[in-house]
C-alpha cells in the first residue's frame, strides 16, 4: 500500500515515525498510508505513545525521526496548507468556561475561517443534539454535552482529515451513535480519519488497526 | 550520520572523547596564564599614583566583566546554530557554558566590591559597568532558572535557546542604557576603571588574565558538556561502555 | 486566514473575553496604585522628595503591575486547550499572537497609562512632568508588553510561576525603565525628553515588529 500520491488526492503517508518523551523512546518504525474514505484505529494500551502519535502528525510535538507526507509533500514543508487539512481535537476542549456553548463554536469557527451567523450556529449546535444549550455557560455543560459541542466543530470545519483522540468518552448511547454517523458520512463523502481510542466505535466502515505498544506498528 | 572533517564531530558521540583530550590543555594553559597574569598585575605593574595598591584587584575584576559579556555571546552564538540546525550538541555548549559565565559575572561584582571598600568605604556603588555586570548576572540566572524549570531536555535546549537570543539583543541595549543613566547621574560616578591612566603594564596584565579566563571559561565548559553529553544520551549504548 | 484576519480575530476574540473578566483587570490596576501608594509610606514624604521620585516609581509599579497581569496571557488558553488549536490553525501564528498581545495591553496597560496622572497628583509632579510620564508609559507598555509575552510563551507548563517570568522579563525591562523614568528628569533639567521618547518609540516599533515571530516561536516550543 505504498503508491506515490498524485498532486491533488487526499492521501496521508506516514514513513518510520519515531516518538520520544524525554529520553525515553515511545515507539518507532511506524509507518502507514491512508486514503480517501479509510480510517485507523489507534489502539494501544495506556501511555504507549496514543496521543503523542497524533500529535506528532498535527505538528504539535516534534517527532524524534520519520516523515509525515499529505498530498506527496512533507509537512514540515507545508505548514500552512497542512493546517488547513485536517481537523485535531485532543483531551483538551479549546473551550473558554465563561462564554455559552454557541459563542464557543463561533470563535472556533472564526478560527478556521468559516463564517457563523446565529442560524448556521443554531443549524451546527442541533444536528449535534445541543441546540438548547446553546446560551448556557460552558463552565455548565455536563461533559457529554461539552463533547457533542467538539463533533458540531467537526462538521462545520469540512476537513479532509480527522485527527481524533478518544472521541467518545463521556457521550451516552445516543451520542455514540450520533458520532458513528458523523464519521460514516465523512468516511463516504472521501473523508480520512485517525482515531486512538481503546472502546468500539460504533462505525460503519472498516477500520484499519494500528497498534502500538512495544511492538513495531504495521 | 557520517560526515566528513568538522562536522564529524557535530554528534555528541564523537565530540565527547574530543573534549576530554582538550579540558586538560585548556586547563593548564589557564593556570599558566594565570601564574602570568597575577605575577604581571601584582608584582611587576607600579603602584598607581592616586590608589595605592588595593587597585590592583583590577586585574580580576575587568577581566572577569568582560569574560562575562562575551561568554554570554558565545552563549548565544551557540543557541543560533542549536535553533537554526537542531543540533543536540550546540545546544549541550550552550548549557555548558552558563555557569561559568555566572560565576565570571559574580566573580567581577564580588572582586569591584573588595576594591570598593578600602577605595571609596563602600561595598557597592552603582556606576555602569558594575551595574551592567549585576543585570548580566541576573540574566545568566534566568537562563539557568528557565532550564530547571522545564522538564523536557529538548524543549529546555530549544526554550533557553530563544531566551538567550533575546537576551543578547538586549545586552548592548542594557548596556548603553545603563551607560546613559549613570552619566546623566555623575554625583555618584566614580568609576572603577576611569582613574588610573593604563600604563602598558597594566594592560598586558589584564590581557593575559582575560586569555587566561578565556581558556579556564573553554576547559570548563567541555568539561561541563562531557557530563552533559552522559545524562543526556543515557539511552545509547555507547554511554554504557564509558560508565564500565 | 490571512495576517490581517489573523490579528483582528486574536484582538477580537481576547478583548471580548477581557469585557468578561473587567474585576481581574480592575484588580492589576488597583495594585499599581497600591504600589505607588507604599512608597511614601516607606519614605519621608517630603513634597520635594516625592516629586523628584515620582516618574522612577511610576515606572517600576508598571513594570510590576504589567508582570502581574501576564499570566492573563497564555495561561487560560494553554490550560484548556485553545493554545493548541490556536497553533494548529490554517492561519499564522505571529498574526494571531499579535492580535491577543494588541488586545493585552489595550486591555491591561492602556488603563494604566490613563491612570499615571493620579500617581502625578499622588507625588506633587507638575503638569508637564505628568504629560512626559504619560507619553514614556504610552511608549514604553508596548516594549513591556512584548518582553512579557516571550516571557509568557517560554513558560508556559514550566515550574517556577510569576516568580520564573519576573526573573526573566525585568532584567530585559531594565532600558525600558531607564528612558522612561529618565525622560521626566532629563526634561526637568532643562535637556528636554525628544531623545527618551525617540528611543522609547523605536523599542515600541522594533519590538512590534519582532515580538510576534520570536513569541509565536516560543508558543511552539512550549507543545514540543
Amino acid at each position: 500500500m505504498n503508491g506515490a500520491a498524485a498532486v491533488g488526492e487526499d492521501r496521508l503517508e506516514v514513513e518510520d515515525l519515531a516518538c520520544a518523551a524525554g529520553i525515553r523512546i515511545l515507539f518507532d518504525g511506524v509507518g502507514f498510508t491512508l486514503g480517501p474514505g479509510q480510517w485507523i484505529r489507534l489502539r494501544g494500551p495506556n501511555g504507549c505513545g496514543k496521543s503523542t502519535l497524533l500529535r506528532a502528525l498535527a505538528g504539535l510535538g516534534r517527532p524524534v525521526g520519520g516523515t509525515v507526507r499529505w498530498r506527496g509533500a512533507p509537512t514540515s514543508d507545508t505548514r500552512e496548507q497542512w493546517h488547513a487539512a485536517f481537523a485535531y481535537q485532543g483531551h483538551l476542549p479549546a473551550c473558554k468556561d465563561g462564554l455559552s456553548a454557541a459563542e464557543n463554536l463561533h470563535w472556533q469557527l472564526a478560527l478556521d475561517g468559516e463564517a457563523s451567523s446565529p442560524a448556521r450556529l443554531r443549524e451546527l449546535l442541533g444536528r449535534v443534539g445541543i441546540e438548547r444549550q446553546a446560551r448556557l455557560a460552558y463552565q455548565r455543560l455536563s461533559a457529554g454535552q461539552r463533547r457533542r459541542l467538539g463533533l458540531a466543530r467537526l462538521v462545520a470545519l469540512h476537513r479532509p482529515l480527522w485527527l481524533l483522540d478518544e472521541p467518545t468518552t463521556a457521550l451516552d448511547a445516543d451520542g455514540q451513535a450520533l458520532f458513528g454517523e458523523l464519521l460514516d458520512a465523512h468516511l463516504a463523502a472521501g473523508g480520512l480519519a485517525i482515531c486512538a481510542t481503546h472502546l468500539d466505535l460504533p462505525v460503519g466502515a472498516a477500520a484499519i488497526p494500528l497498534e502500538l505498544g512495544g511492538r513495531r506498528g504495521a | 550520520m557520517a560526515g566528513s572533517g568538522f562536522f564529524r564531530f557535530s554528534s555528541p558521540a564523537s565530540f565527547f572523547p574530543l573534549a576530554g583530550r582538550l579540558v586538560p590543555v585548556f586547563g593548564w594553559l589557564a593556570v599558566l596564564l594565570t601564574v602570568v597574569g597575577l605575577y604581571i598585575g601584582f608584582l611587576v605593574a607600579p603602584t598607581d599614583f592616586q590608589q595605592g595598591e588595593s587597585y590592583r584587584i583590577i586585574f580580576i575584576h575587568v577581566p572577569a566583566a568582560w569574560m562575562a559579556m562575551f561568554t554570554y555571546l558565545v552563549i548565544a552564538g551557540w543557541s543560533a546554530a542549536s535553533l537554526v540546525w537542531n543540533t543536540r550538541l550546540s545546544a549541550m555548549m550552550a548549557q555548558a557554558l552558563v555557569p561559568t559565565g555566572a560565576m565570571f559575572a559574580f566573580i567581577s561584582l564580588w572582586s569591584g566590591a573588595f576594591w570598593g571598600r578600602p577605595t571609596w568605604g563602600t561595598y557597592w556603588v552603582w556606576d555602569a559597568r558594575l551595574t551592567s555586570t549585576l543585570i548580566l548576572l541576573f540574566l545568566y540566572i534566568g537562563l539557568m532558572a528557565l532550564r530547571s524549570a522545564i522538564e523536557d531536555p529538548r524543549r529546555a535546549d530549544r526554550a533557553c535557546a530563544v531566551l538567550a537570543l533575546v537576551g543578547s539583543v538586549n545586552v548592548p541595549i542594557i548596556y548603553f542604557s545603563v551607560q546613559w543613566w549613570n552619566t546623566l547621574h555623575q554625583g555618584a560616578s566614580v568609576s572603577l576603571t576611569a582613574a588610573p591612566t593604563m600604563a602598558a603594564t597594566m594592560l598586558a596584565g589584564m590581557l593575559v588574565m582575560s586569555v587566561a579566563a578565556w581558556a579556564y571559561t573553554i576547559s570548563a565548559a567541555l568539561h561541563r558538556v562531557r557530563s552533559i553529553i552522559l545524562e543526556r544520551e543515557a539511552h545509547a549504548r555507547w554511554t554504557r561502555e564509558v560508565a564500565r | 486566514m490571512n495576517a490581517g484576519a489573523a490579528i483582528l480575530w486574536g484582538l477580537r476574540r481576547d478583548l471580548a473575553l477581557a469585557m468578561r473578566s473587567r474585576a481581574e483587570i480592575a484588580i492589576v490596576l488597583v495594585f499599581f496604585l497600591l504600589v505607588t501608594s507604599l512608597f511614601p509610606l516607606g519614605l519621608d514624604p517630603d513634597p520635594v522628595l516625592l516629586s523628584k521620585i515620582a516618574p522612577g516609581i511610576a515606572w517600576v509599579a508598571a513594570l510590576l503591575a504589567s508582570l502581574l497581569g501576564l499570566p492573563r496571557l497564555f495561561a487560560g488558553d494553554h490550560a484548556d486547550g485553545s493554545l493548541e488549536q490556536i497553533a494548529l490553525a490554517a492561519a499564522p501564528l505571529p498574526a494571531l499572537v499579535a492580535g491577543k498581545v494588541l488586545a493585552h495591553w489595550v486591555a491591561t496597560s492602556l488603563p494604566l497609562v490613563l491612570l499615571a496622572p493620579l500617581v502625578g497628583i499622588q507625588f506633587g509632579l507638575e503638569p508637564v512632568s505628568t504629560g512626559i510620564l504619560v507619553a514614556t508609559l504610552l511608549l514604553g507598555t508596548p516594549v513591556l508588553a512584548w518582553l512579557g509575552a516571550i516571557g509568557a510563551a517560554l513558560t508556559l507548563g514550566a515550574r517556577g510561576g510569576a516568580a520564573l517570568l519576573a526573573l526573566l522579563v525585568l532584567p530585559l525591562a531594565v532600558p525600558v525603565l531607564v528612558f522612561g523614568a529618565g525622560a521626566v528628569e532629563s526634561s526637568r533639567a532643562g535637556l528636554g525628553a525628544q531623545a527618551h521618547l525617540s528611543l522609547l518609540a523605536a523599542g515600541a516599533i522594533l519590538s512590534t515588529v519582532f515580538g510576534p515571530f520570536v513569541t509565536a516561536l516560543a508558543v511552539r516550543i512550549s507543545f514540543e
